[in-house]
């Protein structure tokens, strides 16, 4: 099943609705890097809500989901994840590390505001400096 | 079946009639215990008392329940059968686990009351070996299972007793309190088994996801001490709760669980850690903008 990712201004949201093969998990990594650069987007937004399971490759495709996009000029966050996916996560090692997290959708857009805000105040700042 | 078990010849000799014997024996050994009753408990509460045993008791408690033990395994030697002993030993360490009486102290009475009898039998039948042979035949087998019936059932209520305990703390020490808009406070007293390291972790991200909390501040002032599992554990809960995009600061590491933790090389440094929970909730409310200000500073001067 195809994941729809849709433009809310800077952002990009993709909203996983049901169980992923590693093959959805591939294409969404492609369409949203792609989608990264055709948008001009400055940050993503994946929301996993309706996820009860995450295995290794689906931890591991979020993570690069996360690393490209930077690469790319967009922060993303992961929004969503359920207590027992967490704990279950962390149990197996799969802690996404260096990736940011938040509690929901709305905290996901809150923390992009400021980190997208703090770049922005930050970039010319430091250039004039230089 | 009864018809089947006579059809059969065997070499042995009829179970039946050997239990027949064995039934003789032990009313003869009842009618005996019976008639010495006094002088055999007496004889059994002096030797209670000489091998300093239950100790947290007086004498003449000590005489009152060697009378109802003796009664009671007289009882069960006569009648075969347990439940009556079994419920009289559950009764009784219930009273006696309270004030402090052992495990060793109550295998110790029994076995005591054990060999008064079998002594008091020996004067009996000294003269007669081969029936005291057949009468201690019939006698230790009971006996031990009296003996094992008492142990088991002070053992098994001591467990018991364990177990409540461990429940009822169980449910007491994990509490998550919010202290402000979208900050949590987790207070851990005690030890930190792995049964309850998961619950904590799973009670703090059940408690994150309804509060909606952004930082949760964990208190381990009363931890008294942390090994690699433990701080395993903790580390665990950090990043989990992470993942539901709480930061969790970490405050009221003794010195000794500090170095501890690093003598033993636990990687910490993913974890933010304050020195006491003042300075973590203080640390919670920068992180989430707000500034605690005494109020005189805010009423505006005239």
């Amino acid at each position: 099943m195809e994941v729809p990712i849709l433009k809310q201004g800077h952002y990009l949201i993709a909203s996983i609705q049901s169980a992923l093969t590693d093959a959805d998990l591939s294409q969404l990594r492609e369409a949203l890097i792609e989608r990264v650069g055709r948008f001009r987007a400055r940050g993503v937004i994946v929301d996993v809500t309706a996820l009860d399971v995450m295995d290794s490759f689906a931890v591991r495709t979020l993570r690069d989901i996360a690393h490209m996009a930077r690469l790319r000029g967009a922060e993303t966050v992961i929004v969503g994840i359920q207590p027992e996916v967490a704990f279950a996560m962390v149990q197996l090692g799969l802690t996404l590390k260096g990736v940011s997290t938040a509690l929901d959708l709305e905290e996901g857009l809150a923390f992009l505001n400021v980190q997208t805000q703090l770049r922005i105040d930050r970039g010319p700042g430091r250039l004039d400096r230089g | 079946m009864a018809t089947k078990g006579k059809d059969v010849q065997s070499p042995l000799p009829d179970p039946q009639a050997q239990t027949e014997s064995t039934a003789a024996l032990l009313r003869e050994l009842v009618a005996h215990l019976r008639q010495n009753r006094t002088q055999l408990r007496e004889e059994w509460a002096r030797r209670i008392t000489r091998a300093q045993l239950l100790t947290a008791m007086t004498e003449e408690e000590i005489f009152a329940e060697a009378t109802s033990v003796y009664d009671n395994y007289v009882e069960a030697l006569e009648t075969g059968t347990f439940e009556a002993l079994q419920a009289y030993a559950r009764n009784l360490s219930e009273r006696i686990i309270p004030r402090g009486v052992e495990t060793h102290e109550v295998v110790g009475i029994v076995l005591l009351l054990r060999d008064v009898l079998a002594r008091s039998l020996f004067g009996k039948y000294h003269e007669d070996f081969d029936k005291l042979n057949r009468i201690l035949d019939a006698y230790e087998p009971a006996a031990n299972r009296i003996a094992n019936t008492v142990a088991v059932g002070f053992v098994q209520e001591r467990e018991r007793i364990i177990r409540q305990q461990q429940e009822a703390i169980r449910e007491l020490s994990t509490p998550v309190l919010q202290v402000r808009e979208r900050l949590l406070i987790l207070p851990i007293i005690g030890v930190i088994d792995p049964q309850r390291a998961r619950q904590l972790t799973e009670q703090l991200l059940r408690a994150i996801r309804t509060n909606r909390a952004k930082v949760v501040v964990i208190d381990i002032t009363g931890v008294a001490a942390m090994d690699s599992n433990v701080a395993n554990h903790l580390v665990q809960t950090v990043e989990a709760s992470r993942l539901l995009g709480a930061t969790v600061i970490v405050t009221g590491l003794s010195p000794e669980i500090a170095q501890t933790l690093v003598t033993i090389g636990v990687d910490l440094s993913e974890m933010a850690t304050v020195g006491d929970l003042q300075g973590g909730i203080e640390e919670a409310e920068r992180l989430l903008g707000y500034k605690v200000v005494p109020l005189e500073e805010l009423t505006p001067k005239a």
